[in-house]
């Protein structure tokens, strides 16, 4: 695979809501009444309930390594959750490769909703499969 | 005022708890894997024994986001004295696990995460994970001003390899 400083990767996108979020807690054991209920979600000051941190991270991951495929490697990754995920967005995962060294990517990283505004922006370091 | 304490700044750096994961299952990454790229398939290499074996890890490894201290552990050593009860979904619990005050805010939100990753985890591992207290910080937000609480945790597995180095920052408001 070549890759260059510039290049958009593969986005990974997911309409969001209880249904994922549900199943999410299900598997984390994440039943936070903010992310389970209206009332609570509002309550927080985000106008209903909103999805996890946990849940954007974990989309970041799956679009690198869709991206990779299972013999690349997810060195780090970092990311700052800076605006909730309501429900009813579609949330898309997206990176854009900043530095190649050998096979040792960074990328900056980041998911947004449908209107672009970033929910969860960071970076990440890929080594790619040989 | 800040909410930073004389006890909470005092207590950054200490080593909370040590938790083992029961032996991970298949069927927990199966279920992992399949939360998380819901509504759609996962890639099969999460599911089928032997398209994960074409891989360079050659049988299923779990997501590096998987958690399995999910629901329960096998073990759980607190390495504090005089901790404070506290439920999971309390705001103050990280400093009533340290037997200190917390700054009785009401409000928490996941503020970040920043991970390195080692080795991959896989059917069999068991994890451990060592827990400690990172800095503190604080800056006025859009509601209010906001605690910034660090947490440093490293896994490693049964072989004493890290899995991942993790720092989480917890906003309270």
């Amino acid at each position: 695979m070549t890759v260059n400083v510039g290049d958009a990767i593969p986005t990974f996108t997911r309409a969001t809501g209880f249904a994922n979020w549900n199943r999410y807690a299900a598997v984390n054991d994440e039943f936070v009444p903010i992310h389970m209920d209206d009332e609570a979600g509002a309550a927080a000051g985000n106008g209903g309930a909103f999805g996890m941190g946990n849940l954007q991270w974990a989309y970041l991951h799956n679009m690198l390594r869709d991206w990779m495929g299972p013999n690349g490697e997810i060195l780090s990754i970092e990311v700052q959750f800076r605006s909730p995920n309501v429900k009813g967005q579609t949330v898309t995962a997206h990176g854009v490769v900043t530095a190649v060294e050998g096979d040792v990517v960074t990328l900056d990283v980041w998911t947004e909703q449908q209107e672009g505004t970033k929910l969860a922006p960071g970076s990440a370091k890929v080594r790619l499969a040989k | 005022m800040s909410n930073i304490s004389e006890a909470m700044k005092a207590a950054v750096g200490t080593v909370t708890a040590r938790t083992t994961s029961y032996p991970i299952s298949e069927s927990d990454i199966r279920k992992w894997a399949l939360a998380v790229y819901w509504p759609d398939k996962p890639p099969a290499y999460f599911i089928d024994s032997a398209e994960a074996a074409k891989t360079v890890h050659g049988g299923i490894v779990a997501p590096e986001d998987f958690n399995p201290f999910a629901w329960i552990s096998a073990g759980h050593e607190s390495l504090i004295k005089n901790s404070l009860r506290a439920g999971t979904n309390d705001p103050d619990s990280t400093e009533k696990s340290l037997g200190i005050e917390g700054p009785g805010l009401t409000f928490m939100l996941n503020g970040g995460l920043v991970c390195e990753y080692g080795v991959r985890m896989r059917a069999g591992d068991v994890i451990t994970s060592e827990s400690s207290v990172g800095e503190y910080s604080e800056r006025e937000g859009r509601l209010g001003l906001m605690l910034f609480s660090r947490s440093i945790s490293t896994w490693t597995n049964q072989k004493g390899e890290m899995v991942k180095r993790t720092t989480g920052t917890l906003i309270r408001y």
